[in-house]
């Protein structure tokens, strides 16, 4: 019930030419391979592609799914992703549905996840969580029991499950602790056999690489559209990854 | 029973200052995020970290010193000199929380990127100087890395009437110990902290690491003498060890993950700090364990000019831990404003170690000028320098 309806914003990138316009310079951002590969397979996923060339994917997160500003959502990572898995997977219908309200805890959103999900009825959903509960405090067993209750939650809406952790923010890591979050959130995904998206460790790897200079104080949207982008398409990669959705293995189930 | 349990032990271990010293510059390494050179601090290695070490000789060192006291001077006076450490250390986490809260504030005022809009939020509490300082003054609200000192206070408030029971019945005071440990376990209790939750380090469980040090300070230690001589024990702790390590080894490179069975992981995660674990304590002694066999206290390499750097940082714990802290805040504001880079952070934690080393000589010297000077508070200024190591 804490979703609020306007919170509820569909994108819809539905014109390809609108899309070209919108969509920033392709950035050079390569992730360590071993921070998309996994063990666990998304069969819904997988499934929703191949029986009905359909994936519906809801987003559940905070502010850091968001970008600030009227044209936010166009550039932030959901829209992203929506634009990267139509590219990567041609004549199958891409559809992301957001749920991102700014200051929501883990536990809020876990008690309005079952009412989203019904409504969305999606295959797969993305889980970003973590930075406000670090923000307020919250204790990390609190925390845990709340993500393993969502989890269970998606489950049983018969959705696939990705959690994603916090940003990197090295400005404010001297104030903000997320480690022991991360902890719990590796911890959760692990006992309960879901997908983590490790955003801590692929932003860190951009700033060890150079790729981004995370620690810049300045308001420049630019970089921070890049960021996105970049994590739409790194979640994209994920999303091929454990659904094994690959272009040859496409092709031989065809 | 405990006709003199201060005579095997009357001259200071100069392994303990070594130690101490080795884990205020691991803490001080620890404390700048992403440090490359975190890759040699020991909590990559296994389950416990440089706290465990810091608190545990900082009870050693509390009971030796206070232990005297209390046997020669009685109660009230020993009570007394404790108390005011306590206050000195609640004077040092409060300066250095002012220090904290100057680099808020210019992180607040010029930090604007838009990538990081929700984790600025941390910031809010700015906006409310008249709860935030208060909270800080009571000790419930700790910015990240600012938990040791607390934790220190409230064991140091807690410690006259253990360190009785201690010199008295020293069995029956660990027991004790133990015994609320359990009770947490159990109950968990802890304190409160601000704005939500507790304690990051929860003083009635890392009593225990406090009290078995000045326990072992006590006479503790000659009593477990045989037990740390015996082969069978340094196997067991090496093997422990080597467990850890290759737990740990797991937890940096994923796709070793799959060779910890789902049973140990079940028994075994998470592995609470909060609370002292389990697994983290017995690491604790398993190292304590080890090193005390292979260095005894006699052992000559304590006098070599190598290790004095170490030691001195030991012997000023409080000073330098302090220092630490400060410097762990300065070194990562030059990494912040120059967008880091490894080598930079690898110049940085080599030169704040060598400020630390550099200030522990000054702080012995001007003691040692001091004591010169004064030669008729040398009793006085004896207690109020051992006082000022515990």
């Amino acid at each position: 019930m804490t979703f609020i309806v306007p919170a509820l914003m569909t994108i819809a990138l539905l014109n390809g030419a609108a899309a070209a316009e919108t969509t920033p310079a392709t950035p050079d951002c390569d992730v360590p391979e071993s921070l998309l590969s996994t063990e666990i397979d998304l069969t819904r996923v997988a499934n929703a592609i191949k029986d009905r060339h359909r994936l519906d994917i809801s987003v559940v997160g905070s502010g850091s799914s968001a970008l600030p500003g009227p044209d936010g959502a166009r550039f932030a990572y959901p829209a992203r992703l929506e634009a990267a898995l139509r590219e990567r997977l041609p004549g199958n219908e891409i559809k992301v549905t957001t749920h991102v309200q700014l200051r929501q805890t883990t536990a809020d959103m876990a008690s309005a996840m079952p009412a989203a999900l019904a409504e969305d009825k999606p295959a797969l959903v993305i889980w970003q969580a973590g930075t406000v509960d670090a923000l307020r405090g919250i204790e990390p067993e609190d925390f845990s029991a709340s993500l393993d209750a969502g989890i269970v939650a998606i489950g049983a809406a018969n959705a696939d499950a990705i959690v994603m952790n916090m940003q990197y923010s090295p400005r404010t890591e001297s104030m903000l602790g997320v480690e022991a979050y991360a902890a719990v959130m590796r911890w959760v995904a692990q006992q309960r056999g879901v997908v983590l998206f490790d955003r801590l460790a692929i932003m860190r790897s951009w700033t060890d690489s150079g790729t981004f200079d995370l620690y810049a104080a300045t308001k420049d949207y630019a970089m921070a559209r890049r960021v996105h982008e970049c994590i739409g398409r790194a979640l994209a990669s994920q999303i091929i990854n454990a659904a094994h959705l690959d272009a040859e293995k496409m092709q031989m189930t065809r | 029973m405990l006709k003199n349990p201060m005579a095997a032990s009357s001259e200071r271990d100069l392994r303990l200052d070594l130690f101490r010293g080795v884990a205020l510059w691991l803490i001080f390494l620890d404390h700048i995020p992403q440090n490359i050179v975190h890759w040699f601090t020991i909590r990559n290695y296994g389950f416990s970290d440089a706290t465990e070490i810091f608190i545990f000789i900082s009870g050693y060192t509390g009971a030796f010193v206070y232990g005297r006291t209390m046997r020669e001077r009685g109660f009230v006076l020993s009570s007394a000199r404790i108390l005011r450490r306590a206050w000195q250390i609640y004077v040092a986490h409060i300066f250095l929380f002012t220090i904290f809260m100057a680099e808020i504030a210019y992180v607040a005022a010029t930090f604007d990127n838009p990538l990081y809009a929700e984790e600025m939020k941390i910031l809010d509490f700015l906006k409310q100087p008249d709860v935030t300082i208060f909270q800080a003054l009571l000790l419930k609200f700790k910015p990240v890395n600012m938990d040791v000192l607390p934790l220190y206070i409230v064991l140091l408030l807690l410690f006259p009437p253990m360190l009785y029971l201690l010199l008295w019945r020293p069995n029956l005071a660990l027991a004790g110990s133990a015994l609320v440990y359990a009770l947490v376990w159990k109950l968990d209790f802890n304190l409160p902290a601000y704005p939500n939750g507790v304690w990051f380090f929860n003083p009635f469980a890392w009593q225990l690491l406090f009290v078995f040090g000045a326990w072992c300070a006590l006479g503790g230690a000659e009593r477990l003498g045989d037990v740390l001589r015996s082969r069978i024990v340094l196997a067991l702790a090496i093997a422990y060890l080597i467990f850890a390590f290759a737990v740990t080894l797991t937890w940096h490179f994923e796709s070793l993950e799959r060779f910890v069975p789902a049973w140990l992981a079940d028994w075994m995660y998470p592995i609470d700090k909060t609370n002292l674990d389990v697994l983290r304590f017995a690491h604790f002694l398993a190292l304590a364990a080890v090193a005390v066999y292979f260095l005894p206290s006699n052992w000559p390499g304590l006098k070599s000019p190598i290790l004095q750097p170490a030691i001195s940082c030991g012997q000023h714990s409080l000073e330098i831990f302090c220092l630490g802290v400060f410097l762990a805040f300065a070194g990562q504001f030059i990494i912040a404003e120059s967008s880091g880079g490894p080598l930079l952070q690898a110049a940085i934690s080599v030169l704040g170690i060598l400020i630390m080393i550099a200030t522990a000589r000054l702080i012995s010297w001007y003691k040692a000028i001091e004591g010169r000077s004064a030669p008729t508070r040398v009793k006085q200024g004896d207690a109020d320098l051992a006082g000022g190591e515990a």
